[in-house]
């Protein structure tokens, strides 16, 4: 049993963010497990952003561990965390609106032409980046958009978080973080971007989705880490909890150890 | 189990999702959405325009092939001062200095190959290196201190010109000493002629520069994130774009270009003169402007701007054939400049 024993592929231990006298991060753990869409809920001012930006690089830890498939790594910006395989989709979309899909795709990691004119002229090799983003779209199911050269700014707000979500899907090798993806969505476009994250999970693509919205969380996420005060505070399932469970345990209405399905879940195989 | 009926409204708003509202455009928000995606047309629709208007008012002798080429000689600063101003316009900033950097450049150039004696190849590159090292002032001073372009390049500007007067002795050095002692610093001045039309060597580099600076911009990745710069910073940072580093090489090589625009100068007028190309900054800002480059940055073509310039070029000279005076050409330059003002904000609404 041992050996087939699940692991987290992401995993938190001990962290700890301080802000001058404010305590961001209490000694919080986390666990990502392989295939699952893990949210994160919790009050204003619980502590997921710094949560997520320990976890990535973003705003590294004070102390504490992070471990990637079961290995210690130090991030010490974004980018570190992105090269070794998280990517993060930011609430505020991190797109850039006047460049088109094939662009922004690409943006910080173009491809060069192969020979003379990649190496020399540093010529972009757009044939390519144009195909594998035709693929990466239409894996996504995206193909609605019929012209992947035009500007991202000609999108509406859901295609444009979905051009986000296919970006960090395309490149994100073992994690995809998203941050409130469907705040600014309207109803009809935070179902396409939901579907979206469910269509990532399938892939086998571990998601960790940070929201408010409940009936979004308790649509699409497997389990969900329920941050209170700086710590992870209970995880719970939406199939043994309720919403209204949920919120009474964010906000510290309800002990979580007096649920019956206890207050830390873990997902099957663990 | 969820208890909640959010989802089932969720659920029932779902069908219809994936589809997308097939779009009934007027002609004015399909004029918008076209330039929108076409930045230049609007200012090339211009050109045909005038060409065809001062055609049709001053006859012939407009459309020859030697006044033609005139109009390029008559651009050739302001294109290739453009290729600057636009690459800094592009990334939401402004060059105030580039006018002033010019001149320094070309007085640094005449100076060391006529008066210290030194092999005009390496005048040049002198000048060219006193460009790059105006051009990283300007962009240290934006990226590291945090000043607003604008307020920065307003500032170097005074210094680069009062660094020009002063090395300069306000002293012109003379057209015949330059050719005695330094000719390749006139080699932009060169032409010959081709069907009737003259062409300098420096209109050549001017098209050459707007070439080369189209290939960077659009096909290399330095160039996509000069654009995704201006367009979002923080985008751009997101993204992993040192934004920081592409403005301070957009700074650099729009020194660099000032300073190939010196050059320029130099053979366009045969001497070199602290008080030449005073408005070079003005005319280099209304170039890119007409050619459809937003002042807020990441849209704009470079085309846009070689467009710009022969728009003005063309009404400069159109004007002046057909007898009107001085002042009415600066007239239509600045109508232009509103009309193109105005038509990149409504553009900018899509």
């Amino acid at each position: 049993m041992a050996a087939e024993k699940l692991q987290p592929i992401l995993a938190g231990r001990n962290l700890v963010k301080r802000y001058g006298r404010v305590t961001a991060l209490d000694h919080s753990d986390f666990d990502l497990y392989p295939g699952e869409v893990l949210a994160v809920i919790g009050d204003n001012g619980a502590g997921k952003s710094s949560l997520i930006k320990a976890l990535t690089g973003a705003a590294p830890p004070d102390s504490g561990e992070v471990f990637l498939d079961g290995k210690k790594v130090e991030f010490r910006n974004p980018m570190d965390g992105r090269q070794a395989g998280i990517e993060t989709v930011y609430q505020t979309l991190a797109v850039s609106p006047s460049l088109d899909i094939v662009d922004n795709l690409f943006l910080g990691r173009e491809r060069l032409k192969p020979g003379f004119l990649g190496k020399w002229l540093h010529m972009l090799d757009r044939k390519s980046m144009a195909a594998v983003a035709r693929d990466k779209l239409s894996e996504l199911g995206l193909l609605t958009i019929q012209n992947i050269r035009q500007p991202v700014e000609t999108l509406s707000g859901g295609q444009r978080q979905a051009v986000a979500v296919a970006r960090a899907a395309a490149f994100g090798s073992k994690v995809v973080i998203m941050d409130e993806p469907t705040a600014a969505l309207g109803v009809k476009e935070s179902r396409r971007v939901l579907n979206l994250i469910k269509d990532v999970r399938d892939r086998g693509m571990p998601v960790v989705l940070i929201s408010h919205n409940m009936p979004h969380v308790w649509e699409v996420a497997d389990r969900i880490h329920v941050h209170r005060l700086g710590r992870r505070h209970a995880v719970i399932r939406p199939r043994t909890h309720t919403m209204s469970e949920g919120v009474a345990i964010m906000t510290g209405a309800m002990d979580p150890n007096t649920h019956a399905a206890g207050a830390f879940a873990l997902p099957e195989g663990a | 189990m969820s208890n909640d009926n959010f989802e089932a409204v969720a659920e029932a708003a779902g069908g219809s999702v994936a589809s997308f509202e097939p779009e009934h455009l007027g002609f004015g928000e399909r004029l918008q959405r076209f330039l929108h995606n076409y930045p230049t047309a609007a200012p090339a629709f211009v050109l045909l325009v005038a060409v065809v208007g001062f055609y049709l008012i001053v006859g012939s002798r407009f459309l020859s092939a030697f006044n033609l080429s005139l109009v390029f000689q008559q651009v050739t600063i302001i294109g290739i001062i453009g290729v600057a101003q636009t690459l800094v316009i592009l990334t939401a900033g402004i060059d105030l200095s580039v006018g002033a950097i010019m001149v320094l450049c070309s007085v640094i150039m005449g100076r060391t190959a006529v008066l210290m004696g030194l092999p005009a190849p390496l005048a040049l590159m002198l000048g060219l290196l006193a460009g790059a090292a105006c051009g990283a002032i300007n962009g240290l001073l934006i990226t590291r201190l945090r000043l607003p372009p604008f307020i920065t390049t307003l500032g170097t500007w005074s210094i680069f010109f009062a660094l020009n007067l002063w090395y300069s002795e306000s002293e012109t050095i003379r057209s015949q000493d330059l050719a005695t002692q330094a000719g390749l610093l006139q080699w932009m001045g060169v032409s010959f002629n081709m069907a009737g039309a003259r062409i300098t060597m420096g209109t050549l580099t001017m098209l050459v520069l707007f070439f080369g600076m189209w290939f960077a911009l659009n096909h290399t990745p330095w160039g996509r994130h000069v654009y995704a710069t201006g367009d979002d910073p923080q985008a751009a940072q997101l993204a992993g774009i040192n934004t920081d580093r592409v403005l301070l090489s957009v700074y650099i090589v729009a020194g660099v270009i000032c300073a190939l625009a010196a050059w320029a100068l130099i053979g366009r007028i045969g001497s070199v003169s602290p008080q030449a190309g005073q408005s070079a900054n003005l005319d280099s800002i209304t170039a890119v402007v007409i050619g459809g480059t937003s002042l807020f940055g990441g849209r704009g073509a470079i085309a846009g701007t070689l467009i710009g310039a022969l728009v003005v070029g063309v009404f400069r000279n159109g004007l002046a054939l057909a007898g009107v005076d001085v002042l009415w050409q600066e007239f239509a330059i600045g109508l232009l400049i509103i009309t193109a003002v105005a038509t990149d904000q409504w553009i900018r609404r899509v």
